[in-house]
């Protein structure tokens, strides 16, 4: 959410205030430095932070972390336990897990493909929640201010998509759209929109009663300008909070799909359809190929919880 | 008040060397710092002070109520003899059990929404006596008339949200009283009041005390409602005693500089822009990391202060018998004992207009103005649209006249639609019906539909000083939002417009760095009145913007209005409830109730009789800081009726005082027609059914 903040000091064309003559770098720093001192407060939020850097760090160095690519087959230890050779031992295929863990972290938190060639930056799980960010708020924002014919229509239509369950959601879309990275990313978008909506549509309630918002309707601002600058902002802090969980969510939900066989296609490694091609060899003695993925789900989404609670926790003290 | 120590065994409460600290994540803050003070039996003791000096404090500290992270680190709190301090809390119960009351600010969170008026009383008797629930409920309707609450049989089965705020006060105050406690500790028990529902309270505060002999601690940071209560006073400041002893001694020698600062802040009744100018206190309160430990607590504030007040921290200087004060300079303060606002040179020199020739040019005006909202409720009736719709009659058929250069006034009690009235001529409500006219334009229509040339020329400042800023921005890009939106200055010259208004509203230029969490109330005040003014409009509205603010912020933020008016001739509509604040700043005055304007004219005027009779219970309701000042007692009967459905006829009939003894019939034409507005001269008009000259033949209720 700190698109609005940033589009504010860019249009200030160099003119005046504060945010150009501070300098945007030493206000990236004393901003950075708020949040941190934040994070340090609460233990449970370092602890949260640390897992999930440990998965950004494996994501983002993987190439250099493992001298196996994630796809090589090794026909001569399918199916083995860790070893000296393969750390976290080998799937049915003799792919090594450590490699295709790492290069699962991938997908999820650092790149996302497009097509089979071309990549952008940014996790599918980190686009998919951008993605329902932005769809969520802007119906939340236009619901809460307008209020009236607006709102009801809105919250109606968000009420009746939240009614269908989670996981049928997730299946009805992917199933009709096709199982790709970027499908993904439209999914956990659609699913996700609605409690964005929502919260986000309870802030500007909220928010809309304070004078500056007065202020602004009395020097005649459009309601483009006052929703997007004077409302989303001062909401961003519970936003941001419940982004934080939903990027959890949305790698539970990654894995669910994966596991369903309606992931990413295969061979790309994948944490959910890892888990299930490795389920069937548990019962023959080979519990690792489904160990590792379903470790790597669980601690993430468990160390972006506490690191989203810890914040939240953190910030309410503070008032 | 070591001259009496003969006395002690009847000492009520005695406290000596007290200090309290909360823990933050700084460490330990000192909120308190020795603190002595003794009430005897039946006594009331008044603790002032701005906000943040540790008043409330005190109040918690002797009921053990600070919280988590407050703790007592120093001194003794004896309670009839018995040390507090240090006691685990098992004991203190037993020792305090019901020999003290305490009553809050607010009544609506002192009671439980959830549970019935009578649940509540009779659960106060039963913790604390055996008695059964009948007896209870006995008991408590009897203290309930005794706090003059009308019907008090029928207001057991009533939940809190079902009486007015007055009444629920009342309630709170019959409960503190149910056990006939020997202390009460009343933190700021009027200030979410009226003026006139404060003046009763204060009225059955000051009766309760000579009928149960309680002692009382009353906690307030108004000068004049502790003058009428308190026996003795003690003036705190950063945590500090800075001066007490008995109430005429200080207010007829005030003698610490902060006590002198306080009472010249706040305008007397009488006191008008053109005659004086408010002292303001510099500065503000430091926050309680930041107080010296070595030096005299007020020096930066201080207008005696020399090198000496900065070397040690002044011990209490005895001035005179039981009245102490903390000071090093009292020989120099003690000679200041006049300490209203001071007078300014004979000369005119308000730009406002004056009676005399022709009246200034009609910026503004509306003509039967009329804010009406739509009454809904829930039942099936209203949901199919059978029933008729209701209105909430906000602002019924108001006229009003602003002119070039002149500040008008909007007073009365809350509830009486002067917020809906600005609102709808600014264009934030919808306006029901009527003309609007501003600059010779139609403004009878939403903003959204409003040309731009006219919005820039009608801005407002608002009253909550911490809503009023957008917390994401720094004070100059919200300065400069306005600059740039209305292009009143080149680009070029943006920066150096924004320092202009800085300096206008009397903020340094780095001020336009900072962030709003990082200055004060008063000063995020003067940064809205700032950004009103960035569009340099004609007319300014101020909605309440004093009120949130302590008094001596007040008085800087009143300052800066006349400033304001003088330099750049800015036309403004004032709101307030306060008739001194109004009397001070404005040169026209409307007096509302109940959506109706009451009473009209130029400010000095309306302040003398002829009087309506809502004025004049309003201005006799008025604390005044003077212990010693007699007035005509005029109370209002009942609460302000609701809006939804006023009484037919003078919407004022049912409560006025004056109409059955200066009516025929008992003022049964009240009743039936509404009254006219009858021509008192001089722009003074009247809306009442009594005749100018008996209104003219009331006495005066000002001192």
């Amino acid at each position: 959410m700190a698109e609005p903040v940033d589009a504010a000091s860019g249009n200030q064309d160099g003119d005046l205030t504060s945010e150009e003559s501070e300098g945007r770098l030493r206000r990236f720093l004393r901003i950075f430095g708020a949040v941190m001192r934040l994070v340090w407060a609460s233990k449970i939020a370092v602890l949260g932070l640390v897992i999930v850097l440990f998965w950004v760090m494996m994501a983002i160095f993987a190439p250099w972390l493992t001298p196996y690519s994630p796809t090589a087959q090794d026909w001569e230890a399918p199916g083995e336990g860790p070893s000296w050779k393969h750390p976290l031992g080998t799937d049915e295929l003799g792919r090594d897990l450590w490699s295709r863990l790492i290069f699962g972290a991938r997908v999820v938190l650092v790149v996302l493909p497009i097509t089979d060639n071309f990549w952008i930056p940014g996790g599918t799980a980190l686009w998919g929640v951008l993605v329902s960010l932005i769809v969520g708020a802007a119906l939340g924002l236009m619901g809460g201010y307008f209020g009236g014919w607006a709102d009801e229509i809105i919250m109606r239509f968000l009420d009746a998509m939240m009614s269908i369950p989670v996981i049928l959601l997730y299946l009805i879309i992917v199933a009709s759209i096709g199982a790709s990275a970027i499908n993904v990313v439209i999914a956990i978008a659609i699913v996700g929109a609605p409690g964005i909506a929502r919260l986000v549509r309870g802030l500007t309630l909220d928010i809309r009663t304070r004078d500056y918002v007065g202020a602004a309707v009395t020097r005649g601002e459009s309601a483009w300008h006052i929703m997007l600058m004077e409302i989303l902002p001062n909401a961003r802090g519970p936003v941001i909070i419940d982004a934080m969980l939903r990027v959890g969510y949305a790698i539970f939900a990654m894995g669910t799909l994966g596991f369903l066989g309606l992931g990413l296609p295969p061979p790309s490694p994948d944490w959910g359809s890892m888990v299930a091609k490795g389920r069937e060899f548990i019962m023959m003695g080979s519990p690792w190929a489904a160990l590792w993925p379903s470790l790597a789900i669980a601690s993430l989404v468990v160390g972006l919880n506490f690191l989203a609670d810890g914040l939240r926790e953190e910030m309410n003290r503070y008032q | 008040m070591t001259s009496k120590p003969a006395d002690a065994e009847t000492q009520l409460l005695e406290v000596e060397n007290l200090a309290i600290s909360y823990e933050t994540r700084h460490g330990d803050v000192a909120a308190v710092r020795g603190v002595n003070f003794r009430i005897g039996q039946g006594e009331t003791y008044g603790l002032v002070g701005e906000s943040g000096c540790g008043k409330s404090t005190i109040a918690f500290g002797l009921v053990d109520f600070l919280g988590r992270n407050g703790k007592v680190v120093d001194g003794s709190i004896r309670f009839l003899g018995q040390e507090l301090v240090g006691r685990p809390k098992k004991e203190l119960r037993d020792i305090r059990g019901n020999q003290i009351s305490m009553v809050y600010q607010d009544p609506m969170q002192a009671l439980n929404p959830t549970l019935r008026i009578g649940r509540q009383m009779g659960e106060v008797l039963i913790s604390h006596q055996e008695i059964s629930m009948d007896a209870a409920l006995g008991r408590s309707v009897d203290m309930l008339q005794r706090v003059h609450m009308p019907d008090a049989g029928n207001v057991l089965r009533r939940y809190p949200h079902q009486l007015s705020g007055g009444q629920q006060q009342r309630v709170v105050i019959a409960m503190a009283m149910l056990n006939s406690p020997k202390l009460l500790i009343m933190d700021e028990p009027t200030t979410a009041l009226d003026v006139t529902v404060e003046a009763a309270v204060l009225d059955l505060i000051g009766e309760l005390k000579a009928e149960f002999n309680t002692g009382i601690i009353f906690i307030t940071h108004n000068l004049g409602v502790v003058a009428r209560v308190a026996d003795y006073l003690m003036v705190m400041y950063a945590g500090e005693m800075v001066e007490k002893g008995p109430i005429e001694a200080i207010f007829k020698a005030p003698t610490h500089p902060y006590t002198q600062g306080l009472l010249g802040c706040i305008p007397r009744l009488g006191d008008h822009k053109s005659s004086c100018r408010l002292e303001a206190i510099p500065g503000r309160v430091p926050p309680p990391a930041e107080r010296s430990q070595d030096a005299c607590i007020f020096h930066p504030r201080c207008g005696f202060a020399l090198d000496d007040c900065t070397l040690s921290r002044p011990e209490p200087v005895i001035v005179h018998q039981q009245h102490q004060v903390r000071c090093l300079r009292t020989a120099e303060t003690s000679k200041m004992r006049e300490v209203s606002c001071r007078d300014l040179p004979a000369v005119d020199t308000v730009a406002g207009p004056s009676l005399k020739g022709d009246p200034p040019e009609t910026l503004l005006f509306v003509k039967d103005f009329k804010i009406y909202y739509e009454h809904r409720s829930n039942s099936l009736k209203d949901i199919f649209g059978k029933r008729r719709k209701r209105h909430i009659k906000a602002v019924d058929n108001v006229d009003i006249k602003l002119r070039q250069g002149s500040i008008l006034g909007v007073v009365g009690e809350s509830g009486c639609g002067k917020s809906s009235l600005v609102r709808g001529i600014i264009g934030l409500e919808a306006i029901s019906g009527g003309e609007a006219e501003f600059l010779g334009v139609d403004i009878a229509k939403p903003l959204g539909r409003r040309e731009m040339e006219f919005i820039k020329e009608l801005q407002m400042v608002f009253q909550n000083p911490d809503s009023t800023l957008n917390p994401t921005y720094t004070v100059g890009y919200q300065i400069a939002r306005p600059i740039r939106k209305f292009n009143t200055v080149h680009r070029e010259k943006q920066k150096a417009e924004v320092y202009r208004l800085l300096h206008s509203v009397k903020l340094g230029k780095y001020y336009a760095k900072r962030y709003p969490r990082q200055i004060s109330g008063g000063e995020k005040q003067r940064v809205g009145i700032a950004r009103a003014l960035a569009s340099r409009p004609k007319v300014v509205i101020c909605d309440e913007p004093v009120s949130a603010l302590d008094v001596s912020v007040q008085a800087a933020v009143m300052n800066l209005l006349i400033d304001i008016q003088k330099e750049q001739g800015t036309t403004m509509i004032f709101i307030a409830h306060d008739l001194s604040v109004v009397r001070f700043l404005c040169d026209y005055v409307y007096v509302m109730y109940l959506g109706k304007i009451v009473e009209s004219g130029p400010s000095d005027i309306i302040y003398a009789p002829p009087y309506h009779p809502y004025t004049e219970a309003l201005l006799s309701a008025i604390p005044i800081p003077d212990p010693k000042a007699k007035r005509n007692h005029i109370r209002l009967e009942g609460d302000v009726p609701s809006a939804l459905n006023p009484p037919a006829g003078c919407r004022f009939h049912n409560r006025c005082p004056r109409r059955t003894a200066m009516l025929p019939d008992g003022g049964l034409i009240c009743t039936q027609q509404e009254p006219p507005g009858q021509d008192a001269g001089a722009g003074h008009r009247i809306f009442c059914h009594i005749a100018i000259e008996r209104l003219a033949s009331m006495e005066s209720v000002l001192p």
